[in-house]
């Protein structure tokens, strides 16, 4: 199994702090599979993304991509490479869904370049991908919570990555358009992408992850397949309260315990 | 379906582009025969032919006028584009941000230093005004109330007051009989210096501020995003950020230098650029440019046919400018999040 990411001793502190937020990590992101990382809040997962996409450097230890060292990627490659799905994002100006999602090929756009025709036609399947296809004419101001989801999803797949991150793709949204969201991101992942997500529902990593990383206190508290990660011990100690786990045909159900 | 539309939509916005054009060498047409010789109005073009003297008032009073009105118009909006899209603010402009100030007290600084050398004012102008958008910004960073859009103009308001106070400081000590004047003259704001060799002294500046905005136009748009986005995206944030501010400070304070302060064209023309060319910079920004001139234009000619004494041409863009930004604020379709 070859690591698209791999982290060994990675540290990191928010300058003023004591505590650092990410302390000694090692974690590998296997490719071609869907990875979750769970935590609770404040154990560091939005550090741990800010280290992976490059936006924070770590103070200690080292972060590899695809054997490379992240820092010897070009910006250009590491935009071609890995992939940002923010978990909300304001616009303040009305561009149209196509527009948005046409800003992903940036990374393939020589710096005083405009999209070609190609460029596109790049978007326009990203935006069948998602199934947007319906709104790709309305401005980005108007669209709902689980279409902007999609419109995040799709210009972030227009970067053609072979990594995906994303931040809480499924917190803000409803049963139905979760599902959906799941579903899109089990069909990403057939295709030999690797995604890495953060959530704080278990069952969604249930749903889709082949694996599952748990972390706590700037640690992994413990990264495996899927099966063996979502066990009510693990995950009470993870969260702190007592949780079970059961069975439902081939589909594990997390439940809080009362 | 949806890439015909894409197509269609991108012709519309290109097709308005034409016509916006028109306008202006329009506009220019009539600016260029309109005024008080031989008779108050527009003038016969056949006239330019026969009479010496309106063939001079047309090629070196009211020509190089013209210019520097439409430049210093585009030039105004699209700093005001530039501006809006990269702090992610539709209320900015670079008067809200200290910008102007900052420029108009570096420009004083200069008449009182050097007496009116145009380099001098255009030098001291470029670097006062790019000293109060960093401390504008920086300021903005460590205020504790508010938004980020409320941080940013309050902390424009502190900025641009400290640098009126100190050009006001200026106004004091400066000599009455020769500085003074030449400050408050250039204070109200207007073109009536507009001549070839103040035209041809800040014009190639914003003539290359413009082309590279107009270049490196779609990727303003991704500026517009989220920082951390924008840099995932394979984008290198700050310096980008930086070189397209310091781009559009120049060319503001290059046209503040010759013109004085000139408000509200960077605040409006940009909104009513993004409602008739959509919010894609590709045609926003050219389309704002085009709009800037045209409006700017329109002022400075009113500015110098309505009365028998010419009006100043920021009083007539302010007073507009604010009307339009009133009733922008109160259509429905504008939601800013403070």
């Amino acid at each position: 199994m070859r690591c698209a990411y791999r982290l060994e001793e990675v540290s990191y502190r928010y300058p003023g702090r004591s505590k650092s937020a990410v302390d000694g990590l090692d974690l590998c992101i296997p490719e071609g599979m869907t990875t979750v990382l769970l935590g609770p809040n404040g154990a560091g997962k939005s550090t741990l993304m800010d280290l992976l996409l490059r936006w924070r450097q770590p103070e200690a230890g080292n972060i590899s991509l695809f054997d490379r060292e992240l820092g010897s990627y070009r910006r250009k490659d590491l935009g071609r490479t890995v992939s940002l799905v923010p978990q909300e994002e304001g616009s303040r100006f009305s561009f149209s869904v196509m527009e948005y999602v046409l800003f992903g090929r940036s990374p393939y756009l020589h710096e005083l370049a405009s999209p070609s025709r190609e460029d596109v036609d790049i978007a326009r399947e990203s935006i069948r991908l998602v199934g947007i296809g319906e709104i790709a004419d309305r401005t980005v101001t108007t669209l709902s919570g689980g279409e902007h989801q999609l419109l995040l999803l799709a210009r972030a797949l227009a970067q053609q990555p072979r990594v995906l991150l994303l931040d809480e793709p499924t917190s803000s949204l409803d049963p139905g358009n979760t599902a959906r969201v799941i579903d899109i991101l089990k069909s990403l992942s057939k295709r030999g992408i690797t995604l890495f997500f953060t959530t704080h529902d278990p069952n969604v990593a249930a749903e889709c992850a082949h694996n599952v990383a748990m972390m706590s206190q700037g640690k992994i508290l413990y990264s495996g397949p899927v099966g063996t990660a979502l066990t009510s011990e693990l995950l009470s100690r993870l969260y702190d309260t007592p949780m079970e786990t059961f069975l439902h045909g081939d589909k594990v159900v997390v439940l809080r315990s009362y | 379906m949806m890439y015909d539309s894409f197509i269609q939509r991108s012709n519309s916005y290109r097709n308005k582009l034409l016509l916006a054009l028109l306008c202006l060498v329009l506009s220019v047409l009539i600016a260029l025969l309109l005024g008080r010789y031989p008779r108050a109005g527009l003038a016969n073009p056949a006239r330019i032919l026969t009479d010496p003297l309106l063939a001079r008032i047309v090629l070196d009073v009211r020509l190089p006028r013209i210019l520097l009105a439409i430049t210093g118009g585009a030039a105004l909006a699209a700093s005001g584009f530039v501006f809006q899209m990269l702090f992610a603010n539709p209320l900015v402009e670079p008067g809200f941000l200290g910008v102007s100030q900052g420029a108009a007290f570096g420009a004083a600084l200069a008449i009182v230093l050097s007496g009116f050398s145009a380099l001098a004012v255009q030098l001291s102008a470029t670097v006062f005004g790019l000293l109060a958008l960093v401390l504008s910004y920086r300021l903005a960073r460590l205020f504790r109330f508010g938004g980020w859009i409320l941080r940013l103009v309050l902390s424009g308001i502190a900025v641009g007051a400290v640098f009126s106070s100190a050009l006001a400081i200026i106004k004091l000590i400066a000599d009455p009989t020769t500085s003074l004047q030449d400050i408050t003259f250039w204070m109200m704001g207007g073109l009536w210096n507009g001549t070839w060799k103040a035209a041809w002294s800040v014009m190639p500046v914003m003539w290359i501020a413009l082309t590279v905005l107009l270049i490196i136009r779609w990727r303003i748009n991704i500026l517009s995003l989220d920082e951390r986005t924008a840099h995932s995206i394979g984008i290198a944030v700050s310096r980008e950020k930086s070189l397209v501010l310091f781009i559009a400070t120049v060319a503001t304070t290059a046209i503040i230098s010759v013109a004085g302060l000139v408000g509200w064209v960077g605040l409006i023309i940009p909104h009513l650029g993004r409602r008739v060319f959509g919010s894609d910079a590709r045609f926003a920004l050219p389309g704002s440019m085009v709009m800037g001139a045209i409006f700017l234009l329109a002022c400075d000619t009113l500015g110098r046919t309505l009365l028998s004494s010419e009006i100043p041409l920021g009083v007539i863009t302010s007073l507009l400018g604010a009307c339009v930004f009133v009733i922008i604020l109160t259509r429905k379709q504008t939601e800013v999040k403070l």
